[in-house]
């Protein structure tokens, strides 16, 4: 039992088990009345899941909530949103066939009997824009209204509810102007003033600092530290997120890479954007032999774009890439392997591997070809080259006849990247390596990188991690909005700083342009 | 712990081997029921029919384990009869001269036919982004539509071959040699064959995991378009031969030939296991699935079940056969997960 007035929600030791992953491990969380609770971590930290517990679009695998003392369960949002808990995507979930005062009161529909009372719905639309100072017309679509107004919208929708105790906001800065994040940390105010308690997640730090007034952070799914914004300099996020234990030092490369040929020389990549713009924009630089290539940036900045460049998915790139000092033209991804060039994707689930096939399978995908003898595959070959790789990178595989994912995160992540190894690389890109693995595996995955780069393999590294990339690689670019706003020397010298300015960098370039 | 996960894993082989324990009861269940069911001739009869939805079977798995589906099969069948039918009986008319082709050419001709049905197929799904569904929905009635027009609606029914022209001899694919079929003897070799290629060549595991994640193949370096495209393609040449061994076997095209024969196949790599979401199935378990069908359609027959029960019954059996199938998916993902912590 749980009671406490100045917690207007309390979750107590919530797990939530997907196939494949553990996203929350034991976690207990409050919701303090009338407080901005920000709740921050790095991606596949948990928040999001989390917060989706909250507002009953995912039931916990197991634990308890409690509003006012009471046990409540929601089977869905529905049910969330009776107990007065309203959420705001990360992505926004409108429907932009429909007009302001539809999206409004979806699912809140009144009726006059049989048919829905659509005075009501734009006398009610007009009130609640009224009340978050953003009028604007009620009978036009949403498709057609900004990003900025769309937000509004999605924030009016939870405010038509009367009893609204919580509203949950994921992310809902990050499509919004520097005036309209303005607006918004105003109305936010007067929320929290009339007793709504906000739960907000973010990933920039500064707006932490000025609107939140309690902190919780999570890593790899698991609660970590909270405390009061006013009591914390930034730095207690920073390090909090991070975490201190996992920080993997530097370590001396074995080869001189001043005497190492350049492997890779990229001139002038433009890559361009739907609707106008760039999503990357006049990006070069070269990287030798055996060099560990570090690239930093936030979301959005073009670092996975750049990857997809360099593999052959984004045909429609333009600039020079040069391999061994020879000028290719890319096509495609069979023939980026061909040349000796392997990717370990971002998104280990979704483009890393196939469910349906076991362990060996899915380390030797890429590399079937090869054990070919006249038309039939050669087991052993195959049997051969994959224990091979087992026992290379250290894989923990039992049976190797399992399905993927009776593998643990980590593990699933050296498959993926056994795969690419298995093709004898000497390129190989790492987006996001070390992503929703624990701390052990991500050691280990370090430990790879730098044993097969001291071999001379060439790899380019891509993570959004400061400490992680600060100590794994040779040189750091930083892209910023898709530009390359800086490029160091990775040295102890190098401080957290000068990244995070860089990576900032490339969008005051594009304001100066508006 | 231990002892569920051994009767977890006694659970399983039931599940993977219940395709065949539902023929072993069926077989059964029949024999009993008509005392005449098990005889060598309703053996016969049997793997004739089988032959059909077998050789289907075969190619529409290709296609399922892509995660597409071709429901043109049913019409390829019926026009690949019509043309076979039409090059023997009247040949070839073109400006006024008529050419008569030899059966193996005629053979050659309709299987290539297939081939750029298929070929069509795959390029439209592909290429122009359409989905399967409705690329072969169309396909379906555009090859209906040309057996129709082929004839006129009509049948032909005179396949025997001219003696003086040298094209005698097609009714042989629906004849038997040593008492078997030669349909049962191609659904055999081609089963064969295909599970080989499945389970042991580049192209086949290369369907696996396209049909199980698009974009990890891609990022492979598997080129998708192509693998699903050679699947399609596959489908059609398999539509193309049995709609050849049916006019064989019934000495007579006609354009209404194997109307609903795409469900039919479907229905039995789906009993035999392949999964509609893609990236699972073998041709062991839709060989067996063929049969199920086979001896559940002829099975009835015999014991006197209305052909409008059949229906009813055959379609429980299929929606039986799939939350089973889900049943064990799910029990096999608990199973991995169980692995997975024990591992830790």
């Amino acid at each position: 039992m749980f009671d406490d007035p100045k917690v207007a929600l309390h979750c107590e030791c919530i797990d939530k088990i997907y196939p494949g992953t553990k996203a929350l491990d034991n976690v207990s969380f409050d919701v303090l009345r009338g407080k901005v609770n920000v709740l921050i971590g790095e991606n596949g930290a948990g928040k999001s899941t989390l917060m989706k517990i909250i507002a009953g679009i995912e039931q916990p695998s197991n634990g308890k909530m409690y509003m006012d003392g009471k046990e409540v369960s929601f089977k869905n949002t529905t049910e969330a949103q009776a107990k007065g808990i309203g959420i705001i995507h990360q992505e926004l979930s409108l429907f932009p066939n429909l007009t302001v005062a539809q999206n409004i009161f979806m699912n809140h529909e009144k009726t006059n009997g049989l048919f829905v009372d659509n005075a009501y719905h734009t006398e009610g639309s007009k009130k609640v824009l009224k009340r978050l100072q953003h009028q604007m017309n009620t009978n036009s679509l949403v498709g057609d209204l900004r990003v900025g107004q769309q937000q509004m919208v999605e924030i009016a929708r939870n405010l038509v509810n009367e009893d609204l105790k919580i509203l949950i906001m994921d992310e809902p800065t990050s499509s919004l102007s520097q005036q309209e994040v303005k607006v918004l940390f105003t109305i936010m105010r007067e929320l929290t003033a009339s007793g709504i308690s906000i739960v907000y997640i973010s990933h920039r730090l500064e707006e932490i600092m000025e609107i939140g007034d309690h902190v919780t952070v999570l890593r790899d799914g698991k609660y970590v530290n909270d405390a009061d914004v006013k009591d914390i300099p930034l730095s207690w996020i920073v390090t909090n997120m991070v975490g201190q234990n996992k920080s993997y030092t530097r370590t001396p490369r074995a080869i001189d890479l001043n005497q190492q040929p350049v492997a890779l020389k990229v001139e002038h990549m433009f890559l361009p954007k739907q609707g106008g713009g760039w999503l990357l924009n006049d990006v070069s630089f070269e990287v030798k032999k055996g060099e560990i290539f570090g690239i930093y940036g936030l979301l959005g900045a073009g670092r996975s774009e750049l990857m997809e460049c360099l593999m052959g998915l984004r045909p429609e790139h333009t600039g020079d890439v040069y391999l061994n000092g020879e000028k290719i033209k890319i096509k495609n991804t069979a023939q980026q392997i061909e040349r000796g060039m392997a990717i370990v994707p971002e998104d280990r689930q979704g483009t890393g591997l196939v469910q349906t096939l076991d362990i060996e399978k899915n380390s030797s995908l890429s590399n079937l070809k090869k054990y070919v003898k006249g038309i039939l595959l050669s087991k052993q070959a195959e049997d051969k080259d994959v224990d091979r790789i087992i026992k290379d990178i250290h894989i923990k595989v039992a049976d190797k006849t399992l399905p993927i994912l009776s593998l643990s995160g980590g593990n699933q992540q050296k498959v993926v990247i056994g795969k690419c190894l298995l093709t004898d690389p000497q390129i190989l890109l790492m987006d996001e390596p070390s992503r929703g693995i624990d701390i052990g595996a991500k050691t280990e995955v370090f430990d790879i990188i730098h044993e097969y780069a001291d071999q001379g393999l060439t790899i380019l590294v891509v993570s959004s991690e400061l400490k992680e990339i600060m100590n794994i690689a040779d040189r750091i670019m930083v892209l910023s909005n898709g530009i390359k706003t800086a490029e160091f020397e990775g040295s102890d010298s190098l401080t957290e700083d000068d990244l995070v300015l860089a990576s900032y960098a490339g969008h005051h370039v594009d304001a100066a342009l508006e | 712990m231990k002892k569920q996960l051994d009767k977890n894993t006694v659970m399983m082989a039931l599940l993977k081997g219940r395709t065949f324990i539902v023929l072993a009861i069926l077989v059964i269940l029949f024999g009993i029921l008509s005392p005449n069911f098990v005889s060598v001739a309703t053996l016969k009869m049997v793997t004739k029919h089988v032959a059909l939805y077998g050789i289907l079977a075969i190619g529409m798995t290709y296609v399922i384990i892509t995660s597409g589906i071709d429901l043109s099969v049913g019409s390829v069948v019926g026009l690949a009869g019509m043309i076979a039918g039409g090059l023997i009986q009247e040949g070839l008319t073109i400006g006024g001269s008529t050419l008569y082709f030899s059966v193996p050419v005629v053979v050659l001709i309709v299987l290539i036919m297939g081939c750029l049905i298929g070929w069509a197929n795959g390029l439209i799904i592909t290429k122009l982004s359409v989905a399967p569904f409705i690329a072969t929905l169309g396909t379906m009635y555009i090859c209906r539509g040309l057996a129709n027009i082929r004839s006129g609606g009509n049948t032909f029914s005179s396949i025997t071959g001219y003696e003086g022209l040298g094209n005698q001899g097609f009714k042989a694919l629906g004849s038997s040699v040593a008492g078997i079929p030669i349909g049962a003897i191609l659904l055999i070799a081609l089963s064969l064959i295909a599970a080989v290629a499945l389970r042991k060549t580049t192209f086949g595991w290369h369907l696996y995991a396209v049909g199980g994640n698009e974009r990890a193949a891609k990022m492979s370096g598997i080129k998708s378009d192509r693998i699903k495209i050679y699947a399609y393609v596959i489908s059609g040449i398999c539509a193309a031969l049995v709609g050849m061994i049916n006019t064989a076997q019934l000495a007579a095209a006609h354009p209404a030939s194997g109307d609903g024969w795409e469900m039919n196949a479907i229905a039995a790599s789906v009993l035999g296991g392949t999964s509609m979401a893609g990236g699972i199935g073998t041709i062991g378990g839709t060989f067996i699935g063929a049969f199920v069908i086979g001896v559940l359609n002829d099975g009835m027959t015999m014991c006197g079940v209305s052909e409008f029960w059949q229906k009813v019954i055959k379609g429980a059996v299929i929606i039986l056969a799939v939350v089973i199938d889900q049943f064990q998916r799910n029990l096999q993902a608990k199973m991995a997960l169980q692995v997975r912590n024990e591992n830790k």
